[in-house]
């Protein structure tokens, strides 16, 4: 657990990266911190490693103070992964990988299985890989590389900075559904510094959004999408990707007004047009009658059907599809 | 041709003398100056502020002519080869100095921010990460110095400190032509070996994985 006790950070030029934040990050999962550039996301997350000291709080790991703690130490007892990878390009793979181990005084044979082992935990061939250098490996190979090294002292927290920004799209995809499965395996407390809504949708357990210098929401994912504590939330995660996100029998037939029939002659029965999509299945489907009438405002704005639903549906389907 | 080589195998003792006297002088020089310059560099590219002020101060005593820096030397400490080592060790300063400054500044912040949040001291950091990075740089410094060291040294025989300007000298005195080229094509030749030696050690110490990028 990794708590922040009331956190400010006012940088020497008078900018105030943290504004009192208190918050405390769980353990054995996920915390992706996201925000617009600025917000202090990475000099929180920096802070948990000293190389950023608070100008007034504290941060706690497990109840001890980091500030009580000697920071080469702190830092060799934490994983640290950054967005520019910062391989050290003369050292081979194993060498890069095994610098925290050595700098721990593990024996060799013992650092020689780990390489191993980690290489094949981030799917790269041992042999093929680990007397290869930095250069000769592609972007993606060389971040696979980078949390690999990570893991190499099987620290218990593991910081990572934006780690697969500045890889192409299709690596970063494959290295954000590689890094859940992982994390299943190894179940550590990571926290993950991006600026993309999508990622951190995708690959964490907590989300925290964060605002200059201040935490504006922590939440599940999947609370997130359903509930957004302030406006800034809302349109930082974007109309859109909520509405995309969102179960499609739990959207409101709101949502889909434009879909409505404007006329029925026939048998209805009314209904709010705040109910949800499921709602409007099982008026429609333990009820003889064909039509719901949708009302705003006690106004009737149209008129509902199974063919509506299906077309709901697609529309659904469709906004999925055009991400 | 004839008259060049008769002078060369007449008055070989003086060249071969010389000869030595030179390889001394500037060996001797460039190694003071590695040993100063070195941890020169090394020390203004960890506190930026002294940067300016001491590659400022080399390249001012860069600017000095040669020639009148030994002039100014030898009222102060008088004549004989430990003037002319003070003067080419100023010389060698400056190359060594900046290149090793430029070459440990040179390696990319993403790096050093690696080796920092992976726990590694400044030392380590110093050690591990910007003096492999470095080194190429710094050797390209070496080799400036050498270069202009040998060349310099010409110029020590005005202080009495002998070398293959001794030679040149001699033979300008004497209008020997012969005896001017017997000085300076050492000169030139022991320029260009020790270029092309410390170039075939540049490559030979540059780590692996840089020389490639």
């Amino acid at each position: 657990m990794i708590r922040f006790d009331n956190v400010t950070k006012v940088f020497p030029d008078g900018t105030k990266a943290l504004n009192g934040v208190t918050v405390t990050i769980p353990t054995h999962k996920l915390t992706a911190i996201i925000g617009p550039s600025g917000c202090g996301k990475t000099t929180l997350m920096r802070m948990i490693n000293r190389l950023e000291l608070p100008t007034s709080g504290e941060i706690f790991i497990d109840e001890q103070a980091v500030s009580e703690r000697d920071e080469v130490e702190l830092r060799r007892s934490i994983g640290y992964v950054i967005q520019r990878i910062g391989l050290i390009p003369h050292m081979t793979i194993e060498e890069n990988i095994a610098i925290v181990p050595e700098m721990l005084g593990w024996d060799e044979s013992r650092i020689t299985a780990r390489v191993d082992e980690l290489l094949e935990l981030v799917d790269l061939d041992s042999k093929t890989y680990r007397s290869r250098y930095p250069f000769e490996l592609s972007g993606g190979q060389q971040q696979r590389v980078g949390v690999s090294r990570a893991l190499a002292s099987d620290p218990n927290i593991i910081l990572m900075d934006e780690p697969f920004s500045a890889l192409d799209p299709i690596s970063r995809e494959q290295l954000q559904v590689e890094l859940r499965k992982l994390q299943k395996k190894i179940k550590k407390t990571i926290v993950f510094v991006t600026h993309d809504m999508d990622e951190a949708l995708e690959i964490a357990d907590e989300i925290i959004i964060m605002r200059e210098g201040q935490i504006e929401q922590m939440a599940t994912p999947d609370e997130l999408i359903e509930h957004q504590a302030t406006d800034f939330v809302r349109d930082f995660i974007g109309q859109d990707r909520i509405a995309r996100r969102r179960d499609f029998a739990q959207r409101t037939l709101e949502e889909f007004d434009e879909l409505l029939d404007e006329t029925w002659v026939g048998d209805y029965a009314e209904a709010s047009s705040m109910i949800t999509v499921q709602e409007a299945i099982d008026l429609l489907a333990d009820n003889s009658n064909k039509r719901i009438a949708v009302k705003r405002n006690d106004l009737i704005i149209g008129y509902l059907g199974h063919h509506t639903l299906l077309k709901a549906a697609m529309k659904d389907r469709e906004g999925e599809l055009s991400v | 041709m004839s008259n060049f080589l008769e002078t060369i195998s007449s008055r070989s003792d003086l060249i071969t003398e010389a000869f030595f006297q030179h390889i001394y002088l500037s060996f001797v020089a460039l190694a003071i100056g590695i040993l100063i310059a070195l941890p020169a560099g090394i020390l203004v590219a960890r506190y930026h502020r002294f940067a300016e002020p001491i590659i400022g101060v080399t390249a001012v005593l860069q600017t000095i002519p040669s020639l009148a820096l030994f002039g100014f030397l030898v009222p102060l400490i008088g004549i004989g080869s430990k003037t002319a080592l003070i003067a080419l060790v100023i010389y060698a300063l400056l190359p060594i100095v900046r290149n090793t400054y430029a070459g440990l500044t040179s390696a990319d912040e993403s790096i050093i921010e690696a080796g920092r949040g992976m726990g590694m001291t400044p030392n380590q950091i110093l050690k591990k990460i910007e003096l492999p990075i470095a080194l190429p740089v710094i050797m390209a410094g070496i080799r400036t110095a050498t270069v202009l060291t040998v060349g310099i040294a010409t110029l020590a025989t005005f202080v009495g400190a002998g070398g293959l300007g001794d030679v040149i000298y001699r033979g300008l005195q004497s209008y020997n032509n012969a005896l001017v080229l017997a000085g300076a094509l050492p000169v030139a030749l022991l320029a260009i070996m020790f270029d092309l030696v410390l170039k075939w050690v540049e490559k030979r110490v540059t780590p692996k994985g840089i020389n490639n990028q």
